[in-house]
């Protein structure tokens, strides 16, 4: 697969630079590779450089329609403003220890709106957006409640169906989250529920140290590196053949070469860091961001 | 000058020509991949993962009725009616022999659904009967046993969902032109797969509450 993408990717800069390359001859491409002949039509050239920029975008992407989601600014999304700072202080700290230890990762979201959608349709769509959990392990959990439908739901992610079964899902939100919902006690649910997700997922320990461990590091990880080499190659290729031609032709070599972004599939298909890093209301450091884990509509939903 | 190119090019030919040969061929390789020679096996393949994840919560969803057969029955004996027919159709829905080119027969799937449809809504009736059961509602067994059907009807239609979008992509995929060309030359056997119909009354827009 990896192969592939980046014959892909490559073919894409082949093609890429034999249009700019033919572009070069029409319209002696001032802007990308600077030469004494004056530029009559390069004003249009940049215009089918967004246009093949702008064709990359589109096809990396799929168009659905789906709810807005919220920004994953943090381990807790607190859109609805149902918790205050140090509640949701407290609420980070408990979560990342638990991600530390087993690298699963808990988010806690409130929603303002569900926009319509029956709480589990927004659930997963959510889930799916924010790729919570790590990439493989398929090991996140997603605490939703929406004040406004008076509707909790706990996604939870493949991997973790097992350690967390519907029923048990069930059972926390009827027992331990509803109950204080229904006394206006959000703060308190949601912390008794986290904490009893929390216990089912590090209540086995060898099962957790199992899930903690580290799997090999994936290629798709150095795709960027080796993508670069293979946009390089051929770009170097490129410009020193238009050097050729320059001296043949007795001109100055030399000028800034600015390389075109915008291949969007790249951009989708690796999951670095980054992305996320506004930092929660709690002050917690460093950015959160989810790993790319899974979700096949596992868990349980509740309404007071 | 005719001469010196002469001279040039035996002495750097060996390799120089080797070279350009393999280089062409990654080239051509490179463009066929990125022309997606490979999407439509990538895309089958795709498909029909999701269907089988979709037989996966179907099955998952069978495995579950006896148990919820047996705690119905012990409070409410007398819906012996609903009780049967959720037995018959879990019969009909697991006894069906799901041929192997079900995902391109129209026919069978058409079976296929409307098994499990049937099912569905004998389920449904089940759980509105026990709805009149307060004893029932309220035992432990029960609860769990809800629950972990709503969690399967919430997977199934995900699964559903999943694979609705996979047929998408690959159907479209062998409908657009370079697929269409790729499909004509490379995979003359490629075959539209059949996508779930949704039922009437998924198809609303869902509407706001308040």
């Amino acid at each position: 697969m990896v192969v592939c993408s980046l014959m892909d990717h490559g073919s894409r800069v082949v093609v890429l630079l034999m249009l700019l390359r033919f572009m070069h001859r029409l319209f002696c491409f001032n802007f990308l590779f600077p030469c004494r002949c004056q530029a009559r039509l390069s004003f249009v050239a940049p215009f089918f450089l967004v246009l093949i920029g702008g064709f990359e975008l589109i096809s990396g992407k799929a168009f659905a329609a789906s709810p807005d989601y919220p920004v994953l600014s943090g381990r807790v999304v607190d859109q609805a403003s149902i918790l205050t700072a140090e509640e949701e202080f407290e609420l980070v700290k408990l979560l990342q220890a638990v991600e530390g230890r087993s690298t699963d990762q808990i988010v806690v979201v409130t929603v303002a709106s569900l926009q319509g959608y029956p709480i589990e349709d927004y659930s997963i769509g959510l889930a799916r957006h924010w790729g919570i959990g790590q990439a493989g392990k398929d090991n996140g959990v997603v605490l939703l409640v929406a004040p406004k439908e008076r509707r909790v739901r706990i996604e939870v992610g493949r991997g973790l169906e097992g350690l967390l079964p519907d029923a048990l899902a069930g059972l926390i939100i009827q027992r331990r989250i509803l109950p204080a919902f229904r006394k206006g006690d959000f703060a308190g649910g949601i912390r008794a529920g986290v904490e009893d997700i929390r216990a089912s997922l590090l209540g086995n320990k060898e099962e957790v140290a199992l899930r903690a461990k580290k799997p090999a590091q994936k290629i798709d990880s150095y795709l960027p590196f080796i993508f670069v080499a293979f946009w390089l190659i051929p770009f170097i290729y490129f410009i020193s053949s238009l050097n050729r031609d320059r001296r043949v032709s007795g001109r100055v070599p030399g000028g800034v070469v600015i390389v075109p972004g915008g291949f969007g599939r790249v951009e989708d298909s690796w999951s670095g860091p980054g992305g996320f890093s506004r930092r929660s209301g709690g002050g917690f450091g460093g950015g959160f961001s989810g790993g790319g884990g899974g979700f096949g509509g596992g868990g349980a939903s509740g309404s007071w | 000058m005719f001469q010196m190119h002469a001279s040039r090019w035996p002495v750097r030919g060996a390799y120089g020509r080797g070279l350009v040969s393999v280089g062409l061929i990654i080239m051509v390789s490179m463009f066929l991949a990125g022309c997606g020679v490979n999407n439509i096996p990538t895309y089958e393949e795709q498909a029909k993962a999701s269907w089988s994840n979709v037989l996966n919560q179907y099955q998952r969803r069978a495995d579950l009725i006896p148990n919820l057969i047996e705690t119905v029955k012990g409070f409410a004996k007398q819906e012996r009616e609903v009780l049967r027919e959720v037995v018959e159709a879990r019969g009909k829905a697991t006894s069906f022999q799901i041929p192997k080119d079900i995902l391109t027969n129209p026919e069978s799937f058409q079976k296929f659904q409307q098994l499990q449809g049937s099912l569905s809504s004998a389920l449904a009736r089940l759980i509105a009967v026990s709805e009149r059961y307060p004893d029932l509602k309220s035992s432990q067994n029960f609860l769990t046993l809800q629950t972990q059907l709503e969690g399967t009807e919430n997977r199934i239609a995900i699964a559903r969902r999943d694979y609705i979008e996979a047929v998408k992509l690959y159907n479209t995929e062998l409908k657009t032109i370079p697929g269409r060309w790729w499909k004509m030359f490379v995979y003359p056997d490629a075959k539209e797969m059949e996508g779930f119909t949704v039922e009437a009354e998924k198809t609303k827009t869902p509407e706001v509450k308040f």
